[in-house]
C-alpha cells in the first residue's frame, strides 16, 4: 500500500475530487494523526506547546482567509477587525453570562460571519483595489467602535479577563490542556474546508475567482456565493479570535490590529493562495518567524553587531524580513510554499528516473 | 467664540490640512494613473523621505536646502529601482498581487527606517516660525500655509505636465492603453519607472512637510491611512481629485472633530473619513472625478 502514482490517472470527477487519492493518503494523514495528538503533547515542553498553540490558532484564521482570498479572490485587510469581534464576543458571553466555551465559541464565530457579511455587501458592486480599501475602512471602524463602546470592550484599556475553558469540570490550564482543546477545533476546521472546497460551493467560489462575469452567466449567484464567502471566512477568523481570546485568557483589541490583518495575508501569500495545506505551511512560517530571528540573532549576532546595535536591529528584523519575504513570495513562487512542497514531492514521485 | 465663528474656524482649519492631505495623495495617484499600481505603502514614503532628511541633517550637518536635495534625490533613486526590482516582475498579474507586494514594502520601509536611522522622534527645523497667524477669527499655522502652498505648486506643475509636455501626454498614453502606447514606439517601462520616480519627489517634499508638522519616527507613516479615503473620494486617477477629495476630508473630518469629539470622546478624525469613504463606495465606487470602469468578460 505504500506506493505513489506517477501520473494522472483518475477517469472520473469522484476519483479527481477525493479525499484520500491514495491508500498511502490515509496512512499519512494517520501518521501525522498520531504524531501531533499523541507524540507532540508527551515530548514537548510547556514552552514548545505555546508555540504550537500559536501555530495551531493562526492556522484556522489562515484557512478561513484562504477560503476568502485564495479560493473566491475576494480580498480582505480587515480579518483582524472579525477576529476582535469573535474575541469580545465569546469574552462578553463567558463573563456576563457564565457561558461555557461551547456556546461562547460559536456564538462568536457566527457573530463575526454577521458582520463578515456586512462587509462583504459592497463586494457584488466593487472588487480589487476598491474592496481592499473597504475592507481597510471596516477594519478601522470596528477597531475604533470596540475602543470607544465601553459596553463591548469592557471599559478598562478594553479589555475583558475571560475564565479558562472548562470541560466536564476540569478547567484547562496548563499548554498542554489546551493544546487539545485547540487542536480540536483546529481538526473540525481543516476537515471543513477541504470538504468545503471540493463541495459545489466550492466549485463556485473558484469560478467567481477566475472570472465573475463568466460565473455569474453560467448561473451561479455571485451575490450570495460572495457574502457566503465572506461570513464562512468571517466566521473562522471569529473562531480564530476566541481560540485566541481563550487561549490568552484575555481578550483586548490591541492583539487584532492592523498589522495581524496584513499578518494573515502574509501567512496565505507565503504558503500558497488557494491551499489548505499551504495555509497551515503559512501559519507555521509567519509563527516561527519572529521566534528563530530572536533565536538566531541571540546566538550569532554578535558575531556581526554590537550589543547596542542589536538591541535596535531584533526587534525591527522581523518587519524587513517579513516584508521582503511577502515580496520574494510574490515575485518568484507566486503559488507560495505549498508548491514548493509540491515540486519537492513531483521529484521524488519517480526518483530516481528522470520521468 | 460665536457659532459661525468656530465654524468657519474648522472650515479653513480643515481646507488647509486637507491640502497636506492632497499632497501625499498625490503621489498615490500619480501611480495610479500612470501604472495601474496601487501603492499600500505611500505614508511609509513619507516616512521614509523625512528620515533621509533628517539624517543628513543630523549625521552629516547638511544645511537644509541639501537635506531636502538629498531627500528628493534618494526618493527618486529609490522609486527607480522599487519599479525595476518588485513592480516591473508584477505586471499583468492580479490585483491582490501588487497591493500584497506594496504592503509587504510598507513593512519593509517601517522595519528598515529606524533599523539605519534609530527609532526615537526627530524633529526637522524649517525656518518658519511655530506661531500661529491670527486673522480675525481665524488661527492658521504657518506650516499648514506652507503645505498648502506646495500641495498647490505640485498642482500646478503636473496639470501644466500632463496637458502640454511631451512626458506627460505620452504618460497618459501609456495609462489609457500599455499596448497601444507601446504600438506608438512608447517606452512603457521607462514611463512606469518615471511615474516611480515623480510620486518619490511629491512624498519628499510631504515627507518634509509632514515631518515638520509631527515629528520624525515611524508613525509619520500612520498619516498614509488618510490617503486611502482622499483618493476614493476624488477619484483614483484624477489629480483635481486628490486636491479636491483632500479638501473634503479635511474639512470633514476637521467639523466632525469640532462637534462630536465633545459628545463620543475622541478619535473622531480618524473615523468620520472613513464612514464618509465608505458611503462613496457604496453609490459612486469610482469617485467625483475618476472615470468609470466598464469591465468585459
Amino acid at each position: 500500500m505504500i506506493h505513489r502514482e506517477c501520473g494522472i490517472y483518475k477517469t472520473s470527477y469522484q476519483a479527481d475530487m477525493a479525499l484520500y487519492p491514495l491508500p498511502i493518503a490515509k496512512w499519512t494523514v494517520a501518521a501525522f494523526a498520531v504524531l501531533l495528538i499523541v507524540v507532540a503533547p508527551i515530548v514537548l515542553d510547556e514552552y514548545y506547546l505555546s508555540i504550537l498553540n500559536l501555530i495551531v490558532i493562526a492556522s484556522v484564521g489562515a484557512i478561513g482567509l484562504n477560503i476568502l482570498v485564495g479560493y473566491t479572490g475576494q480580498i480582505s485587510i480587515g480579518h483582524a477587525a472579525f477576529m476582535s469581534v469573535g474575541a469580545y464576543t465569546a469574552a462578553n458571553l463567558a463573563v456576563r453570562f457564565d457561558m461555557p466555551f461551547w456556546i461562547s465559541l460559536p456564538a462568536g464565530g457566527l457573530m463575526a460571519a454577521a458582520i463578515g457579511a456586512i462587509v462583504g455587501i459592497p463586494s457584488l458592486r466593487i472588487k480589487g483595489l476598491y474592496l481592499a480599501i473597504a475592507t481597510l475602512a471596516a477594519q478601522l471602524i470596528i477597531e475604533w467602535t470596540i475602543n470607544h463602546v465601553p459596553w463591548i470592550s469592557g471599559g478598562v484599556q478594553a479589555s475583558i479577563e475571560v475564565p479558562r475553558p472548562s470541560l466536564f469540570g476540569i478547567s484547562l490550564d496548563t499548554q498542554r490542556e489546551l493544546y487539545f482543546f485547540l487542536m480540536f477545533f483546529a481538526v473540525l476546521a481543516v476537515v471543513g474546508a477541504l470538504n468545503l472546497v471540493r463541495s459545489r460551493v466550492g466549485r463556485a467560489f473558484v469560478a467567481i475567482r477566475d472570472q465573475d462575469i463568466a460565473a455569474e452567466i453560467m448561473g451561479i449567484n455571485i451575490f450570495r456565493y460572495k457574502l457566503l464567502a465572506f461570513a464562512i471566512s468571517s466566521f473562522y477568523a471569529g473562531v480564530t479570535g476566541v481560540l485566541y481570546t481563550y487561549y490568552l485568557g484575555i481578550a483586548n483589541y490591541e492583539q487584532f490590529q492592523l498589522v495581524v490583518s496584513i499578518d494573515y495575508l502574509a501567512m496565505i501569500i507565503i504558503g500558497g493562495l488557494g491551499s489548505i495545506l499551504g495555509s497551515i505551511f503559512g501559519a507555521i512560517f509567519i509563527t516561527l518567524l519572529p521566534i528563530a530571528i530572536r533565536w538566531f540573532m541571540e546566538g550569532f549576532g554578535y558575531l556581526l553587531f554590537t550589543q547596542a546595535e542589536l538591541m535596535n536591529i531584533v526587534p525591527h528584523m522581523r518587519l524587513v524580513l517579513f516584508g521582503a519575504l511577502i515580496i520574494v513570495f510574490l515575485v518568484l513562487e507566486p503559488e507560495g510554499l505549498n508548491r514548493l512542497w509540491q515540486n519537492v514531492r513531483n521529484y521524488f514521485r519517480v526518483w530516481p528516473f528522470a520521468y | 467664540m460665536v457659532e459661525w465663528e468656530f465654524l468657519i474656524l474648522l472650515l479653513t482649519n480643515g481646507v488647509l490640512i486637507g491640502l497636506m492631505y492632497a499632497l501625499i495623495a498625490l503621489g498615490f495617484v500619480l501611480i495610479y494613473k500612470a501604472t495601474d499600481a496601487i501603492n499600500f505603502a505611500q505614508g511609509e514614503f513619507v516616512m521614509f523621505a523625512s528620515l533621509i532628511v533628517v539624517f543628513a541633517i543630523l549625521a552629516f550637518g547638511a544645511p537644509l536646502w541639501l537635506a531636502i536635495a538629498v531627500g528628493v534625490g534618494g526618493m527618486i533613486a529609490f522609486g527607480f529601482g522599487l519599479e525595476r526590482v518588485v513592480l516591473r516582475p508584477l505586471i499583468g498579474r492580479p490585483v491582490v498581487a501588487v497591493i500584497m507586494a506594496t504592503i509587504g514594502l510598507a513593512a519593509m520601509l517601517r522595519g528598515i527606517g529606524p533599523m539605519l536611522f534609530g527609532s526615537g522622534t526627530q524633529s526637522l527645523a524649517l525656518p518658519i516660525s511655530d506661531a500661529p497667524i491670527i486673522w480675525g477669527p481665524l488661527f492658521i499655522s504657518p506650516i499648514q500655509m506652507l503645505g498648502a502652498g506646495v500641495s498647490i505648486c505640485f498642482l500646478a506643475v503636473f496639470g501644466w505636465f500632463f496637458l502640454k509636455s511631451r512626458k506627460g501626454i505620452a504618460m497618459r498614453a501609456v495609462a489609457d492603453n500599455q499596448q497601444v502606447a507601446m504600438a506608438m514606439g512608447i517606452n512603457v517601462e521607462r514611463y512606469f519607472a518615471l511615474a516611480w520616480a515623480m510620486a518619490g519627489i511629491v512624498s519628499a517634499l510631504g515627507g518634509v512637510v509632514w515631518g515638520n508638522m509631527l515629528g520624525v519616527d515611524v508613525q509619520l507613516a500612520l498619516v498614509g491611512l488618510k490617503v486611502f479615503p482622499v483618493v476614493i473620494l476624488g477619484g483614483l486617477d484624477s489629480i483635481v481629485g486628490a486636491i479636491v477629495g483632500g479638501i473634503i476630508v479635511g474639512v470633514v473630518e476637521n467639523v466632525a472633530a469640532g462637534y462630536l469629539d465633545p459628545i463620543v470622546g475622541g478619535g473622531t478624525k480618524d473615523f468620520a473619513p472613513y464612514v464618509l469613504m465608505i458611503l462613496v463606495l457604496m453609490f459612486r465606487p469610482y469617485g467625483i472625478f475618476g472615470k468609470q470602469i466598464i469591465e468585459r468578460i
